[in-house]
């Protein structure tokens, strides 16, 4: 199990957080993107094996979202930081 | 037999104290101090199991988490506990065990006739025989195959034992008190705040335990010094990222007393991890190795040093190194006698005194009926493949051998670090490991000053039978013939090699066979044992029972439950609760004598006829404040917002980004900045995350707060043509008049005295007040209702009359109709998707699949006859299946007195007006499609 670092509550166990899978970095306008660009922004995603960014929500806390760096490989944990500063 | 105590004078078992023990239904006597296994060798009791295959007689061979033979059932009735080894089994009187895939007993099991077809099930039997063409055949054959191979059974009754768990934090775990693990702990000790130890036997020591000296005082310094924990019987099973460290303590086994906790499930967190978990001496592979009385050299000196027990009076060591040479000087001391050593190597440094050594010999086979007798050795050929001629038979009832050590680093199969061949000592070294764990003493492969060692995987086969004799895996009957056949079959990956012959798999995870395996397949395939890789040993490094995972989680508390605030006036009601939507919500409230059946009709006509009260305190509820308010609905919903009156209240649709109904809900306009959002039960949780995650992560923006409050309300609904009447006679400060108070909208005020909020909104197509009081006030309220609507007719109603009058509606119920694949037009809610503005969902709506014409859109279906339709039946026309019936949407309707239900069919409002038919299994209807809406469509039941 992970522990994970709340960017206020600090070093919490996994079991506290939800995860909403990678950071996406495909930014498509929906006003003109096709069906396929649309449904690629939607539901694709890189799956990286090895450090990449994802979501997560301390949600039986304090109900921040944050990113973070994680391998998905080793589970080792990088950099996070608060929604607006993952891109 | 016992040693005679001047023999073993460090022994760990008190002579003092007698300790009484039941195998298979023998009574038999050891000492405290004594296992199971040495126990069970000072009685002499050498055949203790059946192998799991071939049902050979099988006896003890290691002394610890190694043993893969002796596995027995422990304990009687709920507190069996199948499958545990006896070498880790603590002996305590009026111990209760048998030996496992075994009939009648060990000694006499008639399963044994399979050994002499062992060769009819090789490597990949089942596959073979079960899969492919074959595999009609299995279901024939299963119960006897699992009745016939297989190991113990799980009890049927409950075991009411006690199962904790525990966390625990520290700045150094070290795992592992023999001397390496206890000297390490010592040093952490100077210079750590905390320091905790665990290891699985019953005393510190590990393989110092009745040997002489090495280890005085250090337990004794560990044990006084404030900052360390020491934690005994219990093991490790398995080290996770971070330093997670999951181990399980034996506590009250096999006693009586139930204040005690069986075992605990310690999940530690550490800083830095130690591991001393010293190493397993390796088996060598010859014919007629699994013969009772071939054991771990080691383990035999074991025996003799620690437990004073002699597993034989003449014994021959066989080895392929000099670690040996302290297991015979061990066994010489015991008053064993030693026949020889049997040294593979063809020169060694190993000269132990007085003790003939045979270099450059190998095992041809061990002989004996059910226990070792005598041994058959011959000269090997230099690069040990073949026995050269002078073969020589040396009488013994013991062969103790050692085919090197392989460092225990089973803990480093989850990330912690990978493993690596060293050719130099014959066997896998940690290797890259993770910098806040440190391996140390024989783990590290530190296996004594001066240790040499010259790999003889296996000794040469002679016969055409002897493979197939030759065991690798003791614990799954896996043989040299087994693996090489294997091989031949092209299965050369390990991985593929472990699942194809089941070698290393179960409770053994390999302890004893998987390097001996590498290296024959090494030798099989022609290629260098370092570039073949190896499996993963998974965690647990030893079974660990499902209760200790459970712990307390079970019955009761395997979930928490959840009552309604009105929980008390409910049950005074007499209702029947049921768990819906995470609360324990009542179904009906029959009278007394009164059917399910009949209970929920007289609700339902109730509601249509008077009036009826129904707990909706579980519906979510959230408070939405700020001036950005306004546009955070429009943005949720699919359908306008902004020009909502204070007041006021409105149904909405929320979909997700692909466009598909995810929860609806009134939500009112309390004031300007000010809105009470209601979502369903089980969307309570699931919107708030929602709602935090566009605030958060895309409309920072915005200036507003999404609060939850569904436990702070209580929610309390009168419904039917005289709730106006009802709800008036609370003492109220509102007007209630239908120009005062219309459909859909939100007063505040009080109601019997007590702070309220009424809305005025409507799911079972009734006028309906929904009262919402605070939480600990519901049972007041309730009462009250009760009180004052007796003669009225007041009916309490539940969750089954409410899913009648939606489904006489038509009104959508999430995770029904709405099941994550239907849009709003799929749902005839065409009409709440906004055109003017931008909400989640919307893009998607236009994609090319969510415009098809075949879409499942919403209808109603109507029986031919009197049957209920099946929930779930599949709705066909002609030859074509069109869709489903949507599950509990099924009811016979006590007001249109026919069987109706909703359903999902393709291009369904078109079809109206046409017979379907609908089938599940064991029966068929046939039913007209209709509007979902049966009654009232105008609402004028709803407008008074």
């Amino acid at each position: 199990m992970l522990i994970l670092p709340c960017p206020w509550c600090g070093p919490r166990e996994e079991t506290e957080f939800a995860c909403d899978g990678e950071v996406s970095s495909v930014s498509v306008d929906p006003a003109t993107a096709s069906d396929g660009a649309w449904a690629d922004a939607l539901h694709n995603r890189t799956n990286r094996k090895g450090m990449h960014r994802e979501w997560w929500c301390h949600r039986r806390g304090c109900r921040q979202w944050f990113w973070i760096e994680r391998d998905t490989a080793t589970n080792q944990l990088r950099n996070s930081g608060l929604p607006g500063t993952e891109s | 037999m016992r040693i005679a105590a001047d023999q073993a004078p460090f022994a760990r078992i008190d002579r003092s104290r007698p300790v009484r023990f039941v195998f298979d239904g023998r009574s038999y006597e050891g000492f405290a101090g004594d296992t199971l296994a040495s126990a069970l060798l000072a009685n002499d009791v050498r055949v203790v199991g059946r192998s799991f295959k071939l049902h050979r007689a099988r006896g003890i061979m290691g002394q610890g988490a190694e043993e893969a033979n002796a596995l027995v059932t422990l304990g009687e009735g709920a507190a069996t506990e199948p499958n545990v080894r006896a070498t880790m089994i603590e002996l305590t009187d009026g111990l209760v065990a048998r030996s496992v895939n075994t009939w009648p007993s060990a000694r006499v099991d008639l399963g044994a006739v399979v050994g002499w077809f062992g060769l009819l099930l090789p490597a990949g039997f089942y596959y073979k025989t079960f899969m492919g063409p074959g595999q009609g055949a299995w279901h024939i054959y299963e119960r006897f195959i699992r009745r016939a191979a297989g190991l113990g059974h799980a009890p049927r009754a409950t075991d009411d034992r006690r199962y904790d768990k525990r966390h625990a934090h520290c700045d150094v775990l070290v795992v592992g008190a023999g001397p390496a693990g206890l000297t390490a702990a010592i040093a952490a000790a100077d210079t750590c705040n905390s320091v905790l130890v665990l290891d699985e036997q019953t005393e510190a020591g590990g393989s110092a335990l009745g040997m002489p000296d090495r280890i005085v005082g250090m337990v004794d310094r560990l044990r006084s010094a404030p900052n360390v924990r020491v934690l005994m019987r219990t093991t490790a099973i398995g080290l996770y990222e971070q330093n997670l460290v999951v181990a399980v303590e034996r506590m009250g086994d096999n006693t009586a007393d139930i204040r005690l906790s069986a075992q605990r499930l310690w999940k530690i967190r550490a800083e830095r991890v130690v591991l001393a978990t010293g190493a397993i001496e390796r088996p060598l592979v010859f014919d007629g190795n699994d013969l009772p009385g071939v054991m771990l050299a080691s383990a035999s000196a074991t025996y003799a040093m620690r437990y004073a027990v002699a597993c034989g009076r003449r014994a021959v060591l066989v080895t392929n190194n000099d670690g040996i040479a302290k297991s015979a000087e061990s066994l010489r001391m015991a008053g064993i006698e030693i026949a020889a050593i049997v040294d593979t190597r063809p020169s060694s440094a190993l000269a132990p005194d007085g003790i003939e050594v045979l270099r450059g010999h190998g095992v041809v086979r061990a002989r004996g009926r059910s226990s070792v007798t005598e041994v058959e050795i011959a000269p090997l050929t230099p690069d040990g493949k073949q026995f050269l001629p002078r073969r020589r038979r040396i009488d013994c009832d013991l062969i103790a051998v050692s085919g090197g050590w392989n460092p225990t680093l089973h803990l480093l199969g989850n990330g912690a670090g990978r493993t690596r061949y060293a050719p130099e000592i014959a066997c896998f070294i940690a290797d890259d490991l993770s910098p806040t764990v440190a391996v140390v003493g024989a783990a590290a492969g530190e296996l004594g000053e001066g240790y040499s060692v010259r790999p003889a995987w296996r000794m040469p086969a002679v016969g055409r039978g002897a493979p197939w004799r030759q065991f690798i895996d003791l614990h799954n009957d896996v043989t040299v013939g087994d693996l090489a056949l294997a091989a031949r079959e092209n299965y050369r990956s390990v991985e593929h090699l472990k699942r194809y012959t089941t070698m290393g798999m179960a409770h053994d995870q390999g302890k004893t066979s998987s390097v001996n395996a590498l290296g024959i397949l090494s030798e099989a395939i022609d290629r260098p044992l370092a570039a073949l890789g190896t499996t993963r040993a998974r965690p647990p490094y030893t079974p660990v029972a499902f209760a200790a995972v459970a712990g307390r989680q079970i019955g009761a508390l395997y979930a928490p439950k959840r009552e309604l605030p009105a929980h008390v006036a409910h049950l005074g009601c007499g209702a029947v609760f049921a768990e819906s939507g995470g609360w324990m919500r009542p179904m009906h409230y029959p009278l007394a004598g009164e059917s399910t059946a009949d209970a929920i009709r007289r609700e339902v006509l109730a509601v249509r006829n008077a009036v009826g009260i129904v707990d909706n305190s579980a519906l979510g509820k959230v408070e939405i404040h700020g001036p950005d308010a306004a546009i955070l609905l429009d943005r949720l919903y699919s359908n306008d917002w902004g020009s909502l009156a204070v007041g006021r209240a409105r149904y909405g649709l929320m979909l997700t980004e692909d466009g598909m109904v995810f929860d609806d809900g009134v939500t009112a306009r309390l004031s300007d900045t000010h809105y009470l959002m209601t979502t369903t039960s089980a969307g309570a949780g699931t919107v708030v995350d929602w709602i935090e995650l566009w605030l958060q992560r895309a409309w920072r923006d915005l200036r507003v707060f999404a609060t939850p409050v569904t436990h702070h309300w209580a929610d309390l609904t009168i419904a039917g043509p005289r709730a106006r009447d009802l709800l008036g006679r609370l003492s109220l400060d509102m007007d209630l008049s239908p120009e005062a108070f219309p459909h859909l909208a939100i007063r505040e005020g009080t109601v019997a005295g007590l702070p309220a909020r009424i809305l005025r909104a409507s799911f079972t197509g009734e006028l309906s007040f929904e009262v919402m009081v605070p939480a600990r006030s519901a049972d007041q309220l309730y009462n009250a209702v009760m009180e004052a609507g007796r003669d009225l007719g007041i009916t309490p109603f539940g969750v089954d009359a409410t899913l009648i009058l939606r489904a006489e509606k038509g009104h959508i119920l999430i995770g029904l109709e709405a099941d994550g694949t239907t849009t709003p037009d799929d749902l005839g809610l065409g009409r709440l998707v906004s055109r003017k503005k931008d909400f989640i969902g919307r893009r998607s709506l236009t994609l090319a699949d969510r415009l098809r014409p075949d879409r499942p859109q919403l209808v109603g279906l109507q029986s031919d006859d009197d049957r209920v339709l099946p929930g779930g039946g599949v709705v066909w026309s002609g030859d074509s299946k069109l869709g489903h019936v949507v599950p509990m949407s099924s009811c016979r309707s006590p007001v249109l007195g026919r069987c109706i239900a909703l359903a999902l069919i393709a291009g369904g409002r078109d079809r109206i007006g046409s017979a379907v038919t609908v089938t599940a299994i064991g029966s068929q209807h046939r039913a007209s499609v209709v509007s979902p809406v049966f009654l009232d469509p105008k609402n004028g039941r709803i407008y008074v």
